[in-house]
Parts: structure tokens; C-alpha cells; sequence
């Protein structure tokens, strides 16, 4: 979109009343025109640049959900409306579709005939020379020893890389005159068209890889625990491309075996690393499990899908022992609430085993369930537990026991990290006892159940990833940037040369008046010494003396 | 003090010492535009010019006796002051190499893991990129004026910004952090240039040469090149900066699918750079359309180094996102 020209054709006297065909054809010519013509490209880019604002400005719910429902909670009166104009959806919002599809529209109705121009430029020979090359921008002239054709052959020879035309007579009418045509720089418009091609073909395959792909994330506490990509029912959250419907996932297993972080001591995270195992493909049916490691920056790269290492916490695991002796472990992950020391928060809810009430409601209102903090490296303030370290070093549990309907048969969802407040309040879950515990330890409730906090266990947060355009979006950028460098870099030069004999010949004088004349027609700056070299080049021994090439302001 | 503690003091030394040495070769400068007189200069560069084309002879007698440093007549104490600034200007520019250097061998990386380290490269960039584009004598009376957003940014960096040398986060562990963050802060020191040029251009086409009224800034732009080489000196800088910061940020995106999941995904700082790119995009086009070659243009320009500056200040100390590694908490 450099060059605004859309040919129009020579005005013609309007009839004086036209069809409604005709009329309907004006507007969507005129409109098209409009259109495609480069004062709205710009306009559009500008609408670009302004609309994406608020996508960086506002809370956005593709970045983080909870941010914007409290945005619109604080706002009651604003909030909704802003959320009606797509406001926290900004980049699939309709007026932000809407700019950039009438941009693409221009981008390719401006393309497209370039294209067919450029085609047609490459195909004519460079244009004649003028009248009177003195009055180019720069021009040189010179007389040498050769005949005219010789010293045009000379020059020729020299123009490589240079589209040249030889014309017999000119303009001039001199006997014997003849002119060379050059121009060089073809590839300045090639490389702009490249650019702008690569530009939608990158919009083509950010968009096939939005329809096609799909990515997920799981936790899985890393002690041999594994998932398999069966449905989006096995993630812990799913974001799937618009042409999915849940079957036909890329089939995978991973099992996360150990996990480590490296911390210095400050406290600042040095590396995160996880051993897995994972099946892909053929594995899953001879069951083979092949070794890798995830690390921040290395993901696991398998086909189109990628596995990575998003996130990390501690998943407490807890023992309850009924008056009868039978237990119940279990292993949860808690929450990092603080990301520095990862001071973590969850609940737990323990079923009684089954037998031990005569009925299942009975049985239902004396679960037990726990609600608390973890601290990998345990400080007390008082019996305040917070934590002042986030590798494990010293882990202790704060925790809440409580005894009664959890909510686990309500069938209604429920928090994984806390438990229904709703249900204490309603005295259905009765707080037993808070106390702090380290691995080990247990409390025994009035009843004779006794709660032990066993140890806790690094958890993992995996996020399994699936683009088949990816590759696609990566070479339209390259092809993207290799044209740009191309349109911006190479110059579009036009020279000229004539000769013809010089008027009076006499014995070992010089006969032949050659003339130079160079146009650049981008990137003036420089053209100057760039048109002295290049007669230099060209006349070799016979060039005039600098500083003869005559410069004109141009 | 362990060596690396040394070393990174040396570093904020020579930050430092680059600091007082920038302030002196502005005063310099400053004085050097208050006392300048155009047509001293354009009879000064017709001499140069002249005197570039006298036979070689000549030129050995005007050398003549190491050691000794004559100073042609026609030298005015006005440009004697500029060239020293102009000296210093090399003091600086070497003074914050060293202490990038230094920080990279005191912290054991690639020195730019936070924000501190971030705008003394962009000023680094913008002070060597400066040494080269306006070395020829019609654009030497600039330099203050791309100083002084340099003195700024490097007020700031030691100031608000300064983070003590130490290691970075997992996540900037990766060999693309010198590729990416390197191109994006030298595109910045570009940019700024650029953005030096296109609001000088803006002053200068406000008051043409000959037509200067008389004012405060009537009087500074009198001082100037003219606006077409201004205007040019704004181009030939955008058609660098853009393509590298267009590099930049598909650099960045190859690294973001290794480290965060996706190439793309709309991060407030993704977000301001794609802004950036399309105001730079609409100035390369906005120079190819009629009616829009000259102000408005520049004034794109302007807006562009402006969402520049707002990516690198409002998006990583107020915005919070995914490249908040400013250091400052």
C-alpha cells in the first residue's frame, strides 16, 4: 500500500438519468474504490491502533476472568455497559473484527491489481530516454574515443543487475544517435507485495490454528499421578477451537513422576523442572512410556502438540482415622495464594467408609472436612502459621476440622480450595477444632476420629497444547519480514545514457559526446554520490572530473 | 564483598559517572546552540567542502607537527565548546557500554533482566546510533536535543527504575532474552532518534528558515537544519527501527510459545507493542499518501515513539501482565 492508484478510468459525461442497476453499480464501485484507496488504510490502521487500547488497558476475560468480574463489580452502573460493547473481550469484540476485516479487504483490494501492474511492469522495457537529459536531477556528460555503439556497449556491459534497453535514434535527431534505458529496483515493489501477501496469510493461519486447535490445563501431583487426553472432561480447564466438539482429541498420556524447584536464597525462584512419561500416538497402543523432562522454556514437543510446565504447589495429604480404626487418606492440592512463599490454602472432605452408619443420611452428616493454610517453611506468629520460604523445608499445616454434611452428595459445585460457607452457617458443618499441625501430627475430635497431616507433595500444573498452523504462522512471519527488509532496503533507479557523435572530428581527437542522466525515484537521500559512483563505474577512465556531475536540488 | 558485588559497583560507577559526564557535554552543547549562528555554519561546511578537494600537499602542511593542535581561525569558540560536548558524548557512550559489561559479569547473564537494565541499553542504543546518523556536520546541532530525552531516561533508570544486580526468574532463563529484549531496546533507542527528529521536523516546518519570527521558539528553531532534512533524518531512522522492531516482536512471540504456552495472546505488553508497530506502519504509509507527507506524519511519528514510551513505563509498572520483570517490587 505504498502507492495509492486505482486506475480510474477517464471521466465521462454522466447520462442524465441513469438505471437503478446502473446507480446500484456506481455505489459499490465508488465504495470499493473508497475502500481499497490508501487514505482509508489509513484511517483503518489508526482504528487498529485505537481499538486494541482498551484490550491492553481493561482487565480482559481471556487473560484472567476473576480480574473483570470484579472490574464490573465495582462498577455497577458502568460495568455492565462496558461489558455489553465487548469491552473486557476486546480482541473478539465486533468492532474489533469488524477494523481488521476491512482492513484485510483493503489490504487485498489494493493488492491485487498491484500485483497484476507490478506483473505488467516486469514485462516493459524501461522507458525511453528523454528529450534532454540536463534536465534530470543529475546528469553528466562526457566525450570519448569510442563510436557510439561501442561506448554504449561499454556501458552496458557495466548496468548488470540492471533492466536495460537499447533504442536507435532519439529524441535528440543526432546521426548515429543511440540511448540505453536502464532501471533497477524491481524487487522494491516485489518485496512490499510479499510483505502484504505474508501479512494475510498470517491472518489465514492465526485464525486455522484458532478453529483447529485446542489447549488445556491439568494438575497432577507429582507423585506418578497421570491423565490421558480423552475428552476436555480430563483438563481442569478447556479452551477449545470453535471447530471442535470434544471428540477427536490428539490422544496422549503423561504421568508426572517428580518435580523440583531451585530457589536462592532469597527466596527467588532459580528453575523449575519436572520428570514425566508420556504415550503419544502409537505408544498408547503397544504401552510404552517414553522419559522427559519439562522446564520453564522447555516444553515437551511431540506432532502438533506441545506439553508444558505452567505452574507449581503443594498438595497436602491427610489421614483420617475413625473410633473403629478404619482410615480414609487423602491427597488434595491446596492453592498458592502467595506467590513468594507459597503460603497455600485448600479444604478436604473426608466420606466415612461405608457400614460404619446404618443409613446413607446418616452416614452423610457426619463426614469430616478440613479447611486450613499450608506453609512449605512454617513460621509462627503466636499460633498464626504464615510461611517465609517457598521450598519445603519446614511444612507445617493451620487447619480448621469439621465434622457434618460437606456437600459432597448435594451435587451442586463446590470449591476445590474451601469449603461452602453456606453449609457452616447453617450449622449442617460443625467446626470441631483449629489447631497446627507438622508431618506427623494428628488431633483426635470428641468423638475418637483422629485427623493426621502426613506430609505434603509437589503438584504440577500442565498445560497441553494443540496448533496445527503454528509452523504456518511462522513462516508467514518470516516471508513477512524478509519482504518488508526487501521494499525498504532496495532502491528504485532509473539512468539514462545517449550517444552520438560529437559535431567536429578531427584526427585522434575525441568523437563521441556521451550524456548520463539519473532519476531515483524512492530514497533520494544519498542519490547524488550514489549517481557520481555510478558514472564513475560506468565511464571508467573517460569520466568527467568530480566534481562535474552537476547536481540540481531536487 | 564477594567479586560480582565489586564488579556490579564498578557498573553503577561508570552508570554514574556516564550521568555526570552526559550533563556536562549537555551544558556544552546548550551553550554551543545558544551562541550558534546559522550562517556561521553553512560558511564553515562550504570551507570543509573546499578544503576536502585541495591537493594532497596541502593537507600535509596543514598537519604538520604531532602533538600540537592547532585550531583553524575560523573555528569560533561556539563550535569549539560544541565539539567538546561532542567529545564527551563519545566518553559517554563508552562510560555505559562499560557499564553494561560490567553488569553482565557482575550478575553472570545477559545483562537486561529488568527495567534499569532495559532503558541504560535503549539510552546505549540511542547514544551509538546518535554517533552515527548524526555525525555529518548540518546534524550536529541536534545532539541536545536527543540528549536531553537520554538525561532523562537515564535519570529515571538510576532512580525509580534501578534494580540491584542479581540473578532473574525461570522464566527469563532462555537463550532468547539477549535476542528479543537486545533488539527491542536498540529498536527503542532508534525510535528515539526518530521521534527526536520528527518533533524537531514539526518546530522547524512551523517556522521556515528565512521566516523565523521572533520568540522562544522561533529562536530555537532557527538553529536547525532545515525541515526536509529533518523529515528525512526521521524516515531513514523509522526504516531501520521498524524492521527491527517487527523482528523484535516475532522474536518475542518464538519465545513466548517456548515459555508461556502461546505465540500470541494478547498480554498487555503484546498488545501496546502490536499498537506501536500499526503507528509506525501508518507513518510508512502516511508518507506514501498525498496530504499526509508532511505534519501529519510526523505527528504519527510522534505518536509512535509515544505508545513507545507508554509499552515501557504504564505497561510494566502500572499494567500488570505477564512481562512485569521490571524488578521494582
Amino acid at each position: 500500500m505504498t502507492a495509492t492508484h486505482t486506475p480510474t478510468p477517464a471521466p465521462q459525461p454522466s447520462p442524465p438519468r441513469q438505471g437503478a442497476l446502473g446507480r446500484a453499480t456506481a455505489f459499490v464501485r465508488n465504495t470499493w474504490r473508497g475502500l481499497t484507496s490508501m487514505r482509508t488504510a489509513l484511517v483503518l490502521l489508526f482504528l487498529l491502533a485505537l481499538a486494541a487500547i482498551p484490550g491492553a488497558l481493561l482487565p480482559q476475560r481471556s487473560l484472567n476472568t476473576q480480574k473483570v468480574d470484579e472490574y464490573i463489580a465495582a462498577r455497577p452502573t458502568l460495568g455492565p455497559i462496558m461489558d455489553r460493547f465487548e469491552l473486557f473481550d476486546v480482541f473478539g469484540s465486533f468492532w474489533f473484527t469488524a477494523v481488521y476485516v476491512l482492513l484485510f479487504v483493503s489490504l487485498v483490494g489494493c493488492i491485487l491489481p498491484r500485483c497484476v501492474e507490478h506483473f505488467h511492469a516486469l514485462r516493459t522495457p524501461p522507458v525511453a530516454a528523454p528529450r534532454n537529459l540536463q534536465r534530470l536531477p543529475h546528469h553528466t556528460q562526457t566525450t570519448v574515443a569510442d563510436s557510439p555503439a561501442d561506448a554504449l556497449d561499454r556501458i552496458q556491459g557495466e548496468l548488470r543487475g540492471w533492466k536495460v534497453v537499447r533504442r536507435e535514434g532519439g529524441a535528440r535527431g543526432h546521426d548515429g544517435e543511440a540511448t540505453l534505458s536502464a532501471e533497477k529496483g524491481y524487487l522494491r515493489e516485489a518485496g512490499n507485495l510479499v510483505f502484504h501477501i505474508s501479512l494475510v496469510g498470517l491472518l489465514v493461519a492465526v485464525a486455522a490454528g484458532k478453529l483447529f486447535g485446542y489447549e488445556g490445563q491439568r494438575i497432577l501431583v507429582a507423585n506418578g499421578e497421570e491423565f490421558c487426553t480423552t475428552s476436555p472432561a480430563s483438563f481442569d480447564s478447556f479452551r477449545a477451537g470453535s471447530t471442535l466438539d470434544g471428540t477427536g482429541l490428539n490422544p496422549m498420556c503423561v504421568r508426572v513422576n517428580t518435580f523440583a524447584a531451585d530457589y536462592l536464597d532469597n527466596g527467588q525462584a532459580e528453575m523449575f523442572t519436572s520428570d514425566i512419561e508420556y504415550q503419544y500416538g502409537g505408544d498408547l497402543v503397544t504401552n510404552t512410556w517414553r522419559d522427559a523432562q519439562l522446564k520453564v522454556n522447555h516444553p515437551l514437543r511431540v506432532g502438533s502438540d506441545r506439553v508444558y510446565l505452567q505452574g507449581h504447589g503443594y498438595a497436602p495429604t491427610f489421614t483420617v482415622t475413625w473410633p473403629n480404626g478404619e482410615t480414609r487418606t487423602e491427597t488434595m492440592q491446596w492453592a498458592p495464594d502467595d506467590a513468594t512463599t507459597f503460603l497455600s490454602s485448600g479444604a478436604m472432605r473426608f466420606d466415612p467408609p461405608g457400614g460404619m452408619y446404618p443409613d446413607a443420611d446418616e452416614r452423610r452428616k457426619n463426614q469430616i472436612a478440613l479447611e486450613g493454610l499450608f506453609a512449605p517453611t512454617a513460621s509462627f506468629h503466636g499460633t498464626l502459621l504464615t510461611s517465609i520460604f517457598p521450598a519445603m523445608m519446614d511444612p507445617a499445616v493451620a487447619i480448621d476440622v469439621y465434622k457434618g454434611d460437606s456437600g459432597l452428595d448435594t451435587g451442586s459445585p463446590q470449591s476445590l480450595f474451601s469449603l461452602n460457607k453456606e453449609l457452616i452457617n447453617q450449622g449442617r458443618l460443625v467446626k470441631q477444632d483449629r489447631v497446627n499441625l507438622r508431618p506427623g501430627e494428628s488431633v483426635t475430635l470428641a468423638d475418637g476420629t483422629e485427623v493426621r497431616f502426613d506430609k505434603a507433595t509437589d503438584f504440577v500444573n500442565l498445560q497441553v497444547s494443540h496448533d496445527p498452523a503454528q509452523q504456518w504462522v511462522l513462516v508467514a512471519a518470516i516471508s513477512m519480514m524478509a519482504g518488508l527488509l526487501v521494499s525498504l532496503l532496495v532502491k528504485r533507479r532509473r539512468v539514462w545514457a545517449r550517444a552520438y557523435p560529437s559535431g567536429t572530428v578531427n584526427d585522434g581527437e575525441r568523437r563521441t559526446v556521451v550524456e548520463l542522466g539519473g532519476l531515483a525515484r524512492t530514497d533520494q537521500a544519498g542519490w547524488g554520490d550514489e549517481f557520481d559512483r555510478l558514472v564513475e563505474r560506468l565511464l571508467g577512465d573517460d569520466a568527467p572530473s568530480a566534481p562535474a556531475a552537476q547536481e540540481k536540488k531536487n | 564483598m564477594t567479586q560480582n558485588d565489586t564488579l556490579a559497583r564498578y557498573s553503577d560507577w561508570a552508570f554514574e559517572s556516564a550521568f555526570a559526564v552526559l550533563v556536562l557535554a549537555l551544558v556544552l552543547l546548550v551553550a554551543e546552540y545558544a551562541t550558534h549562528r546559522a550562517d556561521v555554519v553553512a560558511e564553515r561546511e562550504r570551507e570543509l567542502v573546499a578544503a576536502g578537494r585541495r591537493p594532497a600537499s596541502d593537507t600535509v602542511e596543514r598537519t604538520a607537527g604531532p602533538g600540537r593542535v592547532e585550531e583553524t581561525p575560523k573555528r569560533t569558540l561556539s563550535q569549539r565548546v560544541g565539539n567538546m560536548g561532542r567529545a564527551l558524548v563519545v566518553v559517554v557512550a563508552g562510560l555505559l557500554v562499560a557499564s553494561i559489561v560490567l553488569r553482565g559479569l557482575a550478575t553472570e547473564r545477559f545483562p537486561l533482566g529488568n527495567m534499569y537494565e532495559f532503558v541504560a541499553m535503549a539510552c546505549t542504543a540511542a547514544v551509538l546510533f546518535g554517533l552515527v546518523v548524526l555525525r555529518k556536520p548540518a546534524y550536529r546541532i541536534m545532539w541536545v536535543y536527543l540528549l536531553v530525552p537520554v538525561l532523562i531516561l537515564m535519570f529515571l533508570a538510576a532512580t525509580v527504575l534501578y534494580a540491584d544486580a542479581a540473578p532473574v526468574v525461570p522464566a527469563l532463563r532462555s537463550f532468547w532474552l539477549p535476542i528479543h529484549v537486545t533488539i527491542i531496546s536498540v529498536g527503542s533507542g532508534i525510535f528515539l532518534v526518530s521521534g527526536v527528529a520528527s518533533l524537531l521536523f514539526l518546530l522547524r516546518i512551523r517556522f521556515p528558515k528565512g521566516e523565523e519570527h521572533s520568540g522562544v521558539f522561533a529562536a530555537l528553531a532557527e538553529r536547525l537544519p532545515d525541515a526536509q532534512t529533518l523529515d528525512r533524518l526521521a524516515y531513514r531512522t523509522t526504516i531501520i527501527g521498524f524492521p527491527l522492531f517487527g523482528a523484535g516482536i516475532i522474536l518475542g512471540a518464538i519465545w513466548a510459545e517456548a515459555a508461556w504456552g502461546r505465540f500470541w495472546g494478547w498480554d498487555p505488553k503484546e498488545t501496546v507493542s502490536f499498537i506501536t508497530w500499526v503507528v509506525y506502519a501508518a507513518y510508512l504509509h502516511a508518507r506514501a499518501t498525498s496530504g499526509w507527507r508532511n505534519t501529519r506524519a510526523a505527528w504519527i511519528n510522534v505518536a509512535g515513539f509515544i505508545a513507545m514510551l507508554f509499552n515501557l513505563f504504564i505497561i510494566n509498572m502500572v499494567v500488570s501482565g505477564l512481562h512485569s520483570y521490571a524488578g521494582l517490587n
